[in-house]
């Protein structure tokens, strides 16, 4: 069975919250001062036409139709180099404070969407099958009950890493008209044992609850000059933006940028969301900037799987394993990190990884929030890339 | 014995979309075989009004897209709205809600959707094909589905060809529609994949054809046997499997009784499936007939889906269907059930999952301007619009509040009784932003 079939989102142990005025006040540790930003890349990115091996000429044996040529790359290093689309990110990358993971997978890797994005939310191996997110497993209730929530969803209506027993997990399109109609819902009391009941009643309550703490911080929170894009993604970074610039505290907010599952036509459309992706990123820095808040965040994407070297008959790619992954922010140490999978050593038709995805987990863990990992993620070192 | 009311309401809450009080009282008085026999009596294979009229058009060629491509865009988006408003009065206006349930069940299980196929006329001709198979044989409908047009491009058979296998259909197959996830080796996709080749669209009928130069005619290695196999053989070979009638059991008691399937009643009730040569219709009348789904424990104890609440709450207020077409499509995409367009090829995962913070705020502001929409009209104050309502001029005050409660909720109110000195949409407003109206 799937975590999904029994998945208790937004779930909310009965615990004592403190009134918003309270929670204002009181102190927030790490966790409620630095915001991990999840940036979800969803369907698969084609990992070889992120980072590009322009040296290599096996890269434009496989993909004739796909390759972008060597010189529209934007070398990042003698052998690698971003796609074109991903312009708006080179100024931060030159800055330092873009981080570029290479060949980030894990051992045995499962090529089913749903399977995979599963591994890469709970965390677990991939004959193992976790209920809870890794994020929901990260720390206790304690040591966010004063926050307004443990994660914040924006313009999604899946919590992913978040899905957990206990966890306080909020989703939302728009800030302002969530508390609007938070405001409307009736609390009640949690007893029942009828399950699905218990769910309904606790979403009521965290709303309530929820709804108060949010309006006390974004009462009076001063409104960003920076300009986003009018894109799925641009629309989504601009609400976390405001959320962080006004302070609300929760450790983790996420977004997703969907379309990635480019079997077919990858030319016309992979170029278009990594442009989506620069350009929103590029944006949101600068209004974190702007906020003040830049040290405060750590951005991250996250995929399922990257894609196979070889394109296919349809002018596209089909799922396959390792990829790069990116971590932007103003602690972040820029550069290259992990290693490039080779394409002369391919397990199958596939990329080797040579960063298990569990590695930029434990270091947000324990180099951004100052954590102890727990039993699954501890076996995992930091990838050196976050400065403390 | 007969039913009785809690039971035949949460039967007809389960396998449609919930009944009026007549029905509830006819059904309350029939015996568990006999009410889950006169559901699948009514059971349909085509609909009951006719699908749009561009139902069989031809797509246009490449020339024709290019040609004019706005106005094609414009009319692809135009025809989706139609189709899925379309459904949405099918399920609304259906005499038999089984079968729409059912179609919609098979609809989340055999996957496609709008945003891959991007034509509407294929999609259309799959919900009908899921119709007419819906309480059929399932030994058919996998037969039926894997030829689909619809299917193979939103699977991508269209690029699975001999020496360039294409795995999508092959992977999804197994995993999500016979098997299910652990019961096969990759080595079986890749196996299942070369025998598929060939499968494809005509692009210029937009039907299905065998393409016999693009099929793989080697030997196959799939689930243990060897030859070599086409498509159709490994259809078979998985429906040898008892596992498939276990998984696909697995599906219809999470879909009509609950979210945590009962392995010993799994095992009774895939027996009737294979038993039967795969035929659903009595597989599901053993299953809405047990004492398990009767237990009453169950009732109230599924979360209702959006269709569930938008279609049963403009059933059991009789409002009509707004005509603006996506202003229900819009409704039901915000809940997070856009018909036609699931989000993945799993289908929507339901249950605890339809609702978050988010989703019950939009259920709630849904909910109130339907009841709004229902009751400013009337008159008369809380009880008197009730007793017509219920079509029970016979009931005192305190009985037609009583009887409006058991009709709309599964359970006992969670915020207690409404005040009944209030107008008839505020009363109604009180009992469906109750949690216990989002149950069924």
């Amino acid at each position: 069975m799937h975590r999904r079939d029994f998945l208790k989102a937004a779930g909310l142990a009965s615990i004592t919250l403190l009134s918003p005025a309270q929670a204002l006040g009181a102190p927030r540790g790490r966790l409620g001062n630095r915001t991990l930003v999840l940036v979800e890349l969803q369907g698969g990115n084609d990992g070889l036409n992120t980072l590009i091996p322009f040296a290599d000429p096996r890269y434009y044996a496989l993909r004739p139709r796909l390759a972008v040529e060597r010189d529209q790359v934007l070398q990042v290093s003698g052998e690698l180099g971003l796609h074109p689309a991903l312009k708006p990110l080179m100024s931060l990358w030159e800055r330092e404070q873009v981080a570029i993971v290479a060949g980030v997978g894990y051992p045995n890797p499962n090529r089913s969407h749903f399977r995979s994005i599963e591994i890469w939310e709970t965390a677990s191996n991939s004959d193992q099958v976790l209920g809870d997110g890794w994020l929901a497993r990260a720390w206790g209730e304690k040591q966010t009950r004063n926050l307004v929530a443990d994660g914040i969803v924006v313009g999604d209506s899946d919590a992913g890493p978040l899905i957990g027993e206990g966890g306080r997990t909020v989703l939302m399109d728009e800030p302002r008209q969530f508390i609007n109609q938070a405001r409307r819902v009736r609390s009640a009391s949690l007893k029942t044992d009828n399950p699905a009941l218990k769910h309904i009643l606790s979403v009521h309550q965290d709303l309530e609850q929820t709804a108060d703490r949010l309006e006390s911080y974004l009462k009076g929170a001063p409104a960003l000059r920076t300009r986003f894009p009018n894109t799925q993604l641009g629309r989504k970074l601009s609400v976390v933006a405001r959320l962080v610039a006004a302070d609300v505290p929760a450790p983790v907010m996420k977004v997703a940028l969907r379309g990635f599952d480019t079997h077919a036509r990858q030319h016309q459309s992979h170029p278009k969301l990594l442009g989506q992706l620069g350009d929103a990123l590029a944006a949101f820095q600068k209004a974190m900037v702007e906020a003040g808040r830049w040290n405060e965040v750590l951005v991250m994407t996250y995929s399922e799987f990257g894609r196979r070297p070889a394109q296919n008959a349809s002018g596209g790619t089909d799922h396959g394993t390792a990829a790069p992954h990116f971590v932007l922010g103003g602690r972040v140490r820029g550069g290259l990190y992990g290693h490039q999978p080779s394409l002369s050593d391919l397990q199958g038709d596939d990329l080797k990884h040579h960063v298990d995805f569990r590695q930029m987990y434990a270091t947000a863990i324990r180099d951004w929030w100052g954590l102890k990992p727990n039993a699954a993620l501890s076996p995992f070192k930091s990838l050196g890339y976050v400065k403390g | 014995m007969s039913l009785g009311f809690d039971n035949a309401r949460h039967l007809l809450s389960r396998a449609g979309f919930g009944g009026d009080l007549k029905t509830i009282e006819r059904y309350a008085a029939a015996r568990p075989e006999e009410a889950a026999r006169a559901l699948l009596r009514g059971v349909r294979v085509t609909s009951s009004r006719p699908l749009p009229g561009w139902v069989n058009q031809a797509a246009p060629s490449r020339k024709e897209r290019r040609a004019n491509r706005k106005a094609f865009q414009k009319k692809r988006r135009n025809q989706a709205a139609e189709l899925k408003h379309w459904w949405y009065q099918e399920m609304i206006a259906t005499p038999s809600p089984l079968t729409e349930r059912m179609t919609l069940f098979w609809h989340n299980h055999f996957t496609s959707s709008l945003r891959k196929v991007r034509f509407p006329p294929l999609m259309a001709r799959q919900n009908a094909l899921l119709r007419r198979h819906a309480l059929g044989s399932f030994r058919d409908l996998l037969h039926a589905i894997a030829r689909d047009p619809a299917m193979i491009v939103y699977l991508d058979g269209q690029t699975n060809r001999k020496r360039k296998p294409n795995e999508n259909f092959a992977r999804e197959l197994l995993e999500l529609f016979t098997l299910g996830e652990g019961h096969y080796s990759e080595r079986d996709i890749k196996e299942a994949a070369r025998a598929f080749t060939g499968w494809r669209v005509d692009r210029k009928t937009g039907r299905f054809e065998e393409a016999p130069r693009r099929h793989d005619g080697g030997v196959k290695t799939f689930l243990g046997r060897t030859g070599r196999f086409k498509g159709g053989d490994v259809l078979d070979i998985l429906l040898e499997q008892p596992r498939t009638a276990e998984y696909i059991t697995t599906r219809l008691w999470r879909a009509l009784v609950s979210s945590e399937p009962d392995p010993t009643e799994i095992k009774r009730l895939a027996a009737v499936l294979r038993g039967s040569n795969y035929a659903i219709a009595p597989t599901v009348e053993a299953m809405l007939s047990s004492k398990a789904f009767f237990a009453p424990e169950r009732r109230g104890a599924m979360i209702k889906s959006p269709v569930d609440l938008v279609v049963g709450t403009l059933r059991a207020f009789k409002l009509p269907l707004p005509s603006e077409e996506r202003y229900v499509i819009r409704i039901g995409r915000r809940l997070g059930q856009d018909l036609f367009d699931p989000p993945n090829v799993k289908g929507w995962p339901g249950h605890e999952a339809w609702i978050t913070t988010h989703t019950l705020l939009l259920r709630h502001r849904q909910l109130t301007q339907f009841v709004r929409g229902a009751f400013d009209k009337l008159p008369d104050h809380g009880p008197e619009a009730l007793k017509k309502w219920l079509g029970r001029p016979d009931l005192d005050a305190a009985g037609a509040l009583e009887m409006t409660t058991r009709v709309l909720l599964p359970i006992a109110p969670v915020h207690g009784a409404p005040n009944p000195n209030v107008t008839p949409s505020r009363l109604l407003g009180h009992l469906v932003l109750d949690p216990a109206y989002q149950l069924k």
